[in-house]
């Protein structure tokens, strides 16, 4: 009897695996391939080594005032400068520990959440979501317990930007809740009161809403009753957004199949039960990376605050480079507010996608 | 007999119709009462201050000059002049950066999904740069980094002896009528009614027949041929007249102003990132089945991107693209921020501060917004009905 052994396999011919052929058939495959693919590498070198050596190779990085930019590129001295201003706005040097306390507490606050095994992670979540704002504003207007006050006019920088931020996707996430179940209602006057506010915000632009909340706010109010600036953004901000999160909740309510409405009907539960325990827990787990993208359009947003005058990133950046001793120094100043926005925004957005793919476990039938 | 569960007789709380009820009146109540409440506070807020309420403002004199108005203005037209010159200023930066946000948007988004490497990287390195920096700040940077610093009238970047950029804004040619304007447009006029009537007869006959008919080049030979026989006859229709440069700015010719350039080029920018996003998804909802398939009956790929791809993409393209649009009238307001004459910057800006008439300017300027965005809504749920698939 014969053993037959087999041939070891041949290797792939070689123009079908490696570098080139990948570049064959990536970059290369047939003639309009191959023009755009040089077309690109005719845009990447027009761009790319100017950007590189303005931004870096020919950049200033060391100096304390405009003299010390010498060198062609970028004069990052301006930003070194200027950084606390950036940061925290005219808040006094001395006391900004209180918005670093702020933010650490944040940071180690919410890092539970984040881990899978954490035991009551609901209860302490909510605990936090009471507990934190007291304490955040405690920390940063001060005026309580031995902390000095510091007015919120003096409140500024990337600071500014992500208290609007989150004061406004904190308040707009109750309200947007609410009006989402007003607008499915079965109610009529309900139904038309939600769909009115909604559509309202959602119509106008949030410029013309922040200039509303400071002309036209103090004239609603009683004699004698005033708030101050940012309390007024705050407020259009969070009725603004509301309608935002409202459509986006709207849509996970949407999504929940009608059987599960039934069934807790069917169960006894009223509307405030069925909607607490069975339908708003798997429609606000679905809706998340929508929330989060609104809470992306909305950080964005806060930008707009310049028009009424509050100093936020933005703003901070505009003044010091309208600060005739900094001239010419617009670009740096907009590039580095832009760096700090995108990354925000791409983290936050890449976050998103994470939990889409986390959260898409069911309801697809 | 039967008896309706759930209908008690007589008055009860824990009847659900009844509850019903009476949450719809507290809500009724509420909302009335606190209109009321508003309403009254800004009566004698108003009358304290000494402001009389009404719309009388509109007709008095402005008293200002504005930086650049489609329609004639001087200072002592009225607030009511004013207000059209925002507006119409809005509507014309809105539509020019609708026009080019779409294209840019298109060529991204189909850019995105090419099989090039290199190309759909850029693509996306593009989209994710620029969706995620905030309109305003790129407004910003357009104005005050690039173009305010760019050279004067005189030392301006020739392009061609007929574009010029400088810190003025870009001048660009002005086209006036010439002799054969008017045959022109006749010829024009001619030309889309005759391929009109082209396209019916073709889809009569492909109907009666099943013979096509090359639509797309006769129509585009009868739109050539007719406007051009007509500038060979009667003369060219529009006189296009350069900027030249006298003293120290430009005179004749169309210009740009600075503010308008870069609120196109930063909404433009901002606008053709998530259009590219809206575009690449739409073409990827359509499954590779029916590219197939559309194969399979013979069809090339021509016929399969026009006939089979397209229109099924457009659907789930069209409704979020139009949300874009708005979105991209809605961010024009942020020319409050560089001072381009749009109708928030002039009118809720500057009218406001000149009158003190907050309520009705703010109310004036939001039901604007307010009409084109229901409008636009109202239309895209026609639409969505109309290209709704009827599912069996």
């Amino acid at each position: 009897m014969t053993t037959h052994t087999f041939k070891p396999d041949m290797p792939p011919p070689r123009k079908s695996v490696g570098v080139v052929a990948w570049m064959r058939s990536n970059l290369f495959s047939n003639w309009l391939n191959t023009l755009l693919t040089l077309f690109a590498v005719y845009l990447i070198w027009l761009i790319v080594p100017p950007l590189l050596s303005w931004t870096i190779f020919d950049a200033n990085w060391i100096g304390t005032t405009r003299a010390d930019c010498t060198k062609e590129g970028a004069c990052w001295v301006f930003i070194q400068q200027r950084f606390g201003q950036f940061m925290y706005g005219f808040y006094p040097s001395e006391l900004r520990w209180r918005v670093d306390a702020t933010v650490w507490l944040a940071i180690i606050g919410v890092a539970p959440l984040f881990i899978n095994k954490f035991p009551r992670k609901a209860a302490y979540g909510i605990g936090f979501l009471i507990v934190y704002p007291l304490v955040a504003f405690w920390l940063l207007h001060g005026g309580y317990f031995g902390l000095e006050n510091v007015p919120t006019s003096r409140w500024g920088g990337l600071m500014l930007t992500l208290v609007i931020a989150t004061v406004g996707i904190a308040g707009a996430l109750p309200l947007g809740i609410v009006l989402a179940l007003g607008r499915r209602s079965n109610m009529p006057a309900i139904r038309v009161v939600c769909v009115t506010f909604i559509e309202f915000w959602r119509g106008v632009p949030l410029i013309t809403v922040l200039f509303m909340s400071s002309v036209m706010l103090p004239l609603f109010l009683p004699e004698g009753m005033s708030f101050d600036k940012l309390l007024r953004a705050l407020i259009g901000v969070i009725l603004f957004q509301s309608a935002y999160v409202a459509e986006v909740v709207r849509g996970g309510l949407q999504a929940i199949p009608k059987g599960q409405y039934e069934a807790a009907a069917a169960m006894g539960l009223g509307y405030w039960r069925s909607m607490g325990l069975v339908i708003l827990p798997q429609a606000l787990k679905m809706v998340i990376p929508g929330i989060v993208n609104t809470f992306i359009a909305l950080f964005k947003d806060t930008s707009l605050v310049i028009i009424i005058g509050l100093f936020d990133l933005l703003n901070s950046v505009k003044q010091a480079a309208a600060d005739p001793t900094w001239l010419g120094m617009a670009t740096e100043g907009y590039v580095f507010a832009a760096l700090v926005f995108w990354i925000f925004c791409f983290g936050m957005s890449r976050y998103s996608m994470h939990l889409e793919r986390k959260l898409d476990t069911g309801h697809k039938r | 007999m039967q008896k309706q569960i759930g209908t008690s007789r007589g008055f009860s709380l824990s009847d659900p119709r009844i509850r019903a009820w009476l949450f719809q009146i507290i809500t009724i109540v509420a909302v009335v009462s606190m209109g009321w409440f508003l309403f009254d506070n800004t009566q004698t807020n108003l009358q304290h201050r000494g402001i009389t309420s009404g719309f009388g403002f509109l007709e008095n004199s402005a008293g200002f000059g504005i930086a650049q108005h489609l329609i004639s203005y001087t200072e002592s037209d009225t607030y009511a002049r004013v207000f059209v010159i925002g507006l119409l200023n809005t509507l014309l930066v809105s539509a020019i950066g609708i026009v080019f946000a779409t294209i840019l948007g298109f060529i991204l988004g189909v850019a995105r999904l090419s099989s090039n490497w290199m190309v759909s990287k850029l693509a996306t390195v593009y989209i994710e740069t620029f969706r995620n920096i905030p309109p305003l700040l790129q407004i910003l940077f357009w104005y005050f980094a690039v173009l305010l610093p760019l050279p004067g009238p005189r030392n301006s970047l020739n392009i061609a002896d007929s574009f010029f950029l400088s810190n003025r804004g870009l001048y660009m040619p002005e086209g006036t009528m010439a002799d054969g304007f008017g045959a022109f447009a006749v010829a024009l006029l001619l030309a889309i009614v005759g391929t009109a009537l082209m396209v019916r007869w073709a889809n009569k006959r492909f109907e009666a027949t099943g013979v096509p008919f090359h639509k797309f080049w006769a129509g585009l030979a009868i739109m050539l041929v007719i406007p051009a026989l007509s500038v060979l006859i009667f003369g060219a229709p529009v006189h296009w007249v350069a900027p030249a440069l006298k003293g120290f700015n430009f005179v004749g010719g169309w210009v740009m102003i600075p503010e308008l350039l870069a609120l196109t080029i930063a909404l433009t920018a901002y606008t053709a990132a998530f259009i590219a996003e809206i575009v690449r998804s739409g073409i990827k909802s359509v499954s590779h089945g029916q590219t197939e398939a559309a194969h399979s009956l013979g069809l090339r790929n021509g016929p399969t991107l026009r006939k089979v791809i397209i229109p099924q993409a457009l659907r789930v393209i069209i409704p979020p693209l139009t949300s874009q649009y708005l979105n991209l009238a809605k961010n024009s307001s942020l020319a409050a921020g560089i001072g381009y004459p749009d109708m928030v910057s002039l009118f809720a800006g500057t009218v406001l501060n000149q009158t003190g008439q907050a309520i009705e300017v703010i109310a004036i300027t939001m039901s604007v917004y307010l009409a084109i965005s229901i409008s636009i809504s109202l239309l895209m749920n026609w639409y969505n009905k109309r290209i709704a698939l009827i599912e069996r």
